[in-house]
């Protein structure tokens, strides 16, 4: 009969939580404030009357959302060196570190989706709040910032804050480049011990109890944040 | 370029397409001298709102000129934020920012477009508040407030800019009927004062009230123009006779 051995994740829970989910959450933080930055210019891009921006913007966002994770990760860790090299005109390849590469990949795969709902966001708001902008004298740039986009984002908030949840969990995928995140550090210690079973029950148990916590926190926090109407 | 003697908004023979089988502004040619109240009225579909909204240029025309203070809209120097923010706009359906404070939507042009400081927006503000007769509302949302409020702060808003004309698109036709007299009270005391304004509105009683012309359009057209009382006392055209009579018989 199998013995569990749950002492093991006390015993390891500094180096978890130290080395494995303060990497996780500076990640998602990071490439969520990242994607979502990138992600509200290239939806103001994709609804530009200018086609050539339009264009650029929608062919992005398509290629990045047709793409597996996993593989931009990838790529993106063996490509970014070399593209680096060739924008610094360095005789190597630059190092970026995997850190770095794996905040610029998740920023800019995040972006594609966080632009799709900053898209609707942006269309939800009526055309007449534009016109009223435009009539008080307010620039493109200034109804955009000052009108449009702080209603966007209140509209979008708890979708905007869901994708960000989808994001924690993905971020799991970095081990592809040996990075440790919290998945990767409960994997080292359970192949090392060989306790496979009681290290990712409680990895899985850490992952569902965050995303779940967090889901109800965007419900409540939907509540306070809703545009009075 | 501002002259005192031109009319401060100068419409010339203005025409707009929707599509090339669709014009809904055909050779609009009419004027709002200074201080001066003018009504335009008309069937719903007739392009009264087109024409007001081409006033400040929300709307694009394809063909005629548009002078407002002498400035001619179409001409390609012309600045039109710069031109807007002198020329107030009271929508149909208030368009108050519903994200911002009372106080907020009052202050924000004033500061981002006039540059004025918060002290100076906010006293601004909350004196053209209190005009209105809303200063207890300042620190609410606009959706916590009625909507005859919510269009008396968007008149407000307007004023806050210190315009040199108002324009009204049907102010009052989304509102409940209780409601449509304290938004025409301000609008009143406004004409009175000289403010020099152009008001597409049902409302014929606030257009016998402190109208100077009126203008009746239908299909696109300008159909009759002419002072109040030339008016009401004896429209010439069938179609104004007949859209009188539709509104005025009960």
């Amino acid at each position: 009969m199998f013995q569990f051995d749950f002492d093991i994740i006390l015993k390891t829970l500094p180096y978890l939580l130290k080395e494995g989910m303060v990497f996780t959450l500076t990640l998602t933080a990071l490439a969520a404030l990242g994607g979502l930055v990138l992600g509200t210019l290239l939806a103001l891009m994709r609804l530009s009357t200018l086609p050539g921006i339009a264009l650029f913007a929608t062919g992005y966002v398509n290629l990045m959302r047709s793409l597996p994770l996993v593989l931009v990760i990838f790529w993106f860790y063996f490509l970014v060196p070399y593209i680096g090299q060739a924008i610094l005109r360095t005789e190597r390849p630059v190092e970026v570190g995997a850190f770095a590469s794996a905040l610029i990949t998740f920023t800019l795969f995040e972006a594609a989706y966080f632009s799709e709902i900053m898209r609707a966001g942006i269309q939800s708001v009526p055309k007449g709040q534009l016109s009223a902008g435009y009539a008080l004298g307010l620039s493109y740039r200034q109804v955009m910032s000052y009108v449009v986009v702080p209603q966007a984002l209140r509209n979008m908030l708890p979708v905007i804050l869901t994708q960000t949840i989808v994001l924690f969990q993905d971020t799991s995928l970095v081990y592809v480049i040996s990075i440790t995140d919290f998945l990767g550090a409960a994997s080292k210690v359970a192949q090392r011990d060989g306790r496979l079973i009681e290290m990712y029950l409680f990895a899985a148990l850490v992952y569902f109890l965050i995303s779940f916590l967090a889901s109800l926190l965007v419900r409540r926090l939907q509540a306070r944040t809703a545009i009075i109407r | 370029m501002s002259n005192s003697a031109a009319p401060m908004i100068e419409m010339a023979a203005v025409s707009k397409w929707y599509s090339p089988q669709f014009q809904v502004l055909k050779d609009c040619t009419t004027s709002v001298d200074r201080g001066e109240v003018v009504v335009v009225c008309g069937p719903s579909g007739s392009g009264k709102s087109t024409l007001i909204k081409c006033v400040n240029a929300l709307e694009p025309f394809q063909a005629g000129t548009i002078r407002v203070d002498g400035i001619n809209l179409s001409d390609p120097g012309t600045n039109l934020p710069k031109l807007r923010a002198r020329i107030g706009m009271v929508f149909q359906h208030f368009e108050l920012f519903p994200h911002l404070k009372i106080t907020e939507n009052l202050c924000l042009a004033q500061e981002k477009v006039l540059g004025r400081s918060r002290e100076e927006a906010m006293a601004k503000g909350k004196a053209l508040l209190e005009r209105v007769g809303l200063s207890e509302h300042a620190e609410k949302f606009p959706g916590q407030l009625s909507g005859g409020q919510q269009q008396r702060v968007a008149i407000a808003r307007a004023l806050a800019m210190d315009p040199i004309a108002m324009l009204f698109d049907e102010p009052t036709s989304a509102l409940d009927p209780e409601m449509i007299t304290e938004v025409l009270d301000v609008m009143v005391e406004l004409a009175r004062e000289g403010m020099t304004m152009m008001v597409v509105t049902h409302e014929m009683g606030f257009a016998r009230k402190v109208a100077h012309r009126v203008v009746f359009m239908d299909r696109g057209e300008i159909i009759e123009d002419r002072s109040k009382d030339e008016f009401f006392g004896s429209p010439r055209s069938d179609r104004a006779q007949l859209f009188l009579s539709k509104i005025l018989s009960h």
